[in-house]
């Protein structure tokens, strides 16, 4: 599944970039290994599936495990090769390596829908309407259908989704008598009560993350980011990205937000003893809870997200992937069958038994799912909530083509007000600019 | 490493110096203080790890739990690592060596065109960071179809620029002129004189580029992560930080008691290695520091 808000290996994130230009440059003069969709056909997907062969997938996403064992019982003739080749930025760096170096491609990737814009556009993965992934609209929710889509062309199929919630740890909100917040105000004056009865005790930890800046922009209403072919713009200073700048920005002048950073032993102790309180993030967090944070067993609870308006239904997502072929594949017939297994067909199930977060709808609304109780939930019905949030992810969110590159200066323009320097503003205009600036360099034409 | 020379020095010392035992003691600390924290904590559960306090005991002694852990998780695949680990340094270490030890005795007792280009290439070759070479090497080795194979990974760490230009300078000093000149009348080939009579006049310096090369392998990890895909061929290095990365994978098993206890393990094998050859370390060391 997902990952990723972590400034750490700036490196890896800097040779992206640098080979994310390179192959851009390259593909646009080599038109052939884009492979249109035109070339291959639902009926040449039946036949790949029938004639056999070696997949070699890269994936982290550890539920793929038993889809691969599944798959290969189920088509002898297909001998699948599973490969962890890293964990989002890592993967992505391994996998425009591979694509420069012209071999070494695997036949499917995992791909965060953060960054496939940008594996999409530059071609470096297989554009999927004609395999027959057109035919699959309806089948996922609307969020991550859209997610997978570039230019209205479909590059992926989503394996998971991330609509957001509220995790939070009923003991220490039941000790200091704190109502659990159904809007951003009530969060901020929870932070405050919290944070006052127990001073080595925070809400939650934010050390400056894009991802998650993003998703409260997104939920707020914001669409910072207008994506139409390469026309692109950037935008930090509608309605939306305001809501969101005021309002956390009085969390870090109050000194409410922890400084731990997030997916440390540090963060995961945190997650434990109680010092850091909630959770405001994607519906695939219950399985990383339970087995990192194993000291509160039974503490934690998932309520719907705090919003911007009292009353109101708006999500967002945060994180979540898709499985993609990439263009220079040699069997890329049979890779989208993997794919389409994965995604919609017996893997999807299996994905979700293992503890993945769907993204199609069947899995979604059937009752199983729904009525699974989690026993580090205290025995809570999670799925309800979180099933909920997925209905009500707010529409018509874009990322950047670049996003990769642009989550990467993320630490050094929005992460500065962070460490009190600047504010959340100022940080966001500053991204901005740094963004359109990058982007006007690859070829963009930005406002 | 910087402990031991430190400590050499204090010994030949026959005045008593306060300020010098002052600092190789805050020395001493600095060095040793993350081995003990990584001892005890191999010994903790990861609810202890993560919930009592770094510098002792945790509430349950885990030690044994963790090291049979951390050879079975995952259908035992540490196990593998540490095998491909003594394969990569075996083959890697010790043909670097064999290789540093040819070419720097060859340039230091034969006069040909070109010795003085090569001595240029050598400085330059120690300048050049392996980081900057590591994307272009990939390119490289994908061209050859080499990534994803062990080749990948030894063939790079077969060339020690380093341990090369300290046999030469070894060589140089060690091995007289005269005893080559007299094997010559006597009538042994070139090679006959190197292996019986020069090498093993060059056995400290040879030790002493062995434990740095061995040291690099073992630890080499960069060129490791771009090349290698494939687990089962992970050196130990890469496959403590894929469990650990499991930690930031949504999904992914946090391990980080195995992570800690893997990483002891890890450095044992190294540690032992120094205890023993640290003597010839030592005089090595010394021998390229002064001899030009």
């Amino acid at each position: 599944m997902t990952i990723i808000r972590r400034r750490a290996l700036l490196g890896a994130a800097l040779s992206i970039t640098l080979l994310a230009s390179a192959t851009a440059c390259s593909s646009s003069d080599d038109p052939d290994t884009g492979a249109g969709g035109g070339t291959v056909s639902e009926a040449d997907v039946a036949a790949a599936l029938e004639a056999g062969g070696n997949l070699k997938v890269w994936a982290w996403d550890t539920t793929i495990t038993k889809v691969a064992a599944d798959f290969q019982v189920k088509y002898p003739k297909v001998k699948v090769e599973l490969v962890n080749a890293g964990t989002g930025n890592d993967q992505y760096t391994a996998l425009l390596n591979a694509i420069q170096a012209g071999t070494g491609v695997p036949d499917v990737a995992q791909i965060e829908y953060y960054a496939l814009p940008q594996f999409a556009l530059n071609k470096s993965v297989a554009e999927l309407d004609g395999y027959g992934a057109a035919g699959l609209d309806g089948k996922f929710t609307p969020g991550t259908w859209n997610a997978v889509h570039a230019g209205g062309k479909i590059y992926g199929l989503p394996i998971d989704s991330g609509p957001m919630a509220l995790f939070y740890n009923k003991e220490v909100f039941d000790k200091h008598q704190i109502a659990v917040p159904t809007t951003w105000e009530e969060y901020a004056a929870a932070a405050e009560k919290l944070h006052k009865a127990d001073p080595k005790a925070y809400i939650t930890s934010d050390s400056g993350d894009a991802g998650f800046t993003t998703s409260l922009i997104w939920q707020a209403g914001g669409k910072p980011y207008t994506v139409s072919g390469t026309d692109v713009t950037v935008n930090f200073a509608d309605a939306g990205s305001s809501k969101f700048a005021t309002q956390w920005q009085k969390l870090i002048d109050a000194k409410l937000l922890s400084p731990v950073v997030g997916w440390t032993d540090e963060w995961y102790k945190g997650l434990g003893d109680g010092t850091i309180a909630t959770l405001v993030t994607g519906a695939w967090m219950p399985s990383n809870l339970e087995s990192g944070a194993k000291a509160a067993n039974g503490k934690w609870r998932v309520a719907p997200m705090p919003q911007w308006e009292s009353g109101a239904k708006a999500t967002a997502e945060n994180g979540g992937s898709s499985l993609t072929v990439p263009a220079a594949g040699a069997n890329k017939a049979l890779a989208y069958a993997f794919v389409k297994y994965a995604a919609v067909e017996e893997g999807a199930k299996t994905r979700v038994d293992a503890g993945a977060f769907p993204a199609t709808t069947a899995e979604l609304n059937a009752t199983e799912f729904k009525n699974k109780e989690f026993p580090y939930f205290g025995g809570q019905k999670v799925n309800e909530v979180l099933a909920e949030s997925a209905g009500q992810v707010v529409s018509g969110w874009s990322y950047l083509p670049f996003q990769v590159y642009a989550n990467s200066i993320y630490g050094d323009t929005v992460g500065k007000a962070y460490i009190g320097q600047g504010n959340l503003t100022d940080g966001l205009k500053a991204w901005q600019d740094a963004s359109v600036k990058y982007g006007q360099e690859q070829g963009f034409t930005v406002k | 490493m910087k402990k031991n020379v430190t400590m050499g020095v204090t010994k030949k010392k026959t005045k008593r110096s306060t300020v010098l035992t002052l600092v190789t003691g805050l020395m001493l600390i600095y060095t040793v203080l993350p081995l003990v924290w990584l001892v005890l904590s191999a010994t903790k559960s990861q609810e202890d790890l993560l919930g009592t306090f770094g510098l002792w005991f945790g509430d349950d002694f885990a030690l044994f739990q963790n090291i049979s852990d951390t050879f079975t998780y995952q259908d035992g695949i540490f196990g593998r690592w540490v095998l491909n680990t003594v394969f990569y340094v075996v083959v890697g270490a010790g043909g670097a060596t064999l290789l540093a030890a040819l070419a720097g005795y060859g340039l230091a007792k034969f006069d040909f065109r070109g010795r003085r280009a090569v001595f240029a290439i050598v400085l330059g070759g120690i300048a050049v960071p392996p980081t900057a070479l590591a994307v272009p090497t990939f390119l490289m080795f994908a061209k050859m179809g080499l990534t994803d194979t062990p080749w990948a990974v030894i063939v790079p760490s077969l060339v020690s620029p380093f341990g090369l230009y300290l046999m030469w300078t070894y060589s140089t000093e060690a091995v007289p002129n005269e005893i080559l000149e007299s094997a010559r009348v006597d009538g042994a080939g070139e090679f006959r004189s190197f292996f019986k009579l020069a090498l093993p006049l060059l056995a400290p310096g040879l030790v002493t580029v062995l434990l740095f090369n061995l040291v690099w392998t073992w630890n080499s990890f960069f060129m490791p992560l771009i090349m290698l895909k494939n687990a089962d061929l992970y050196p130990l290095t890469l496959g403590l930080y894929s469990w650990n990365r499991q930690a930031n994978t949504v999904g992914g098993d946090v391990v980080f008691d195995l992570v800690i206890t893997g990483s002891l393990l890890t450095i044992i094998p190294l540690t032992v290695v120094f205890l023993l050859l640290q003597r010839y370390w030592q005089s090595g060391l010394a021998a390229g520091s002064v001899k030009q």
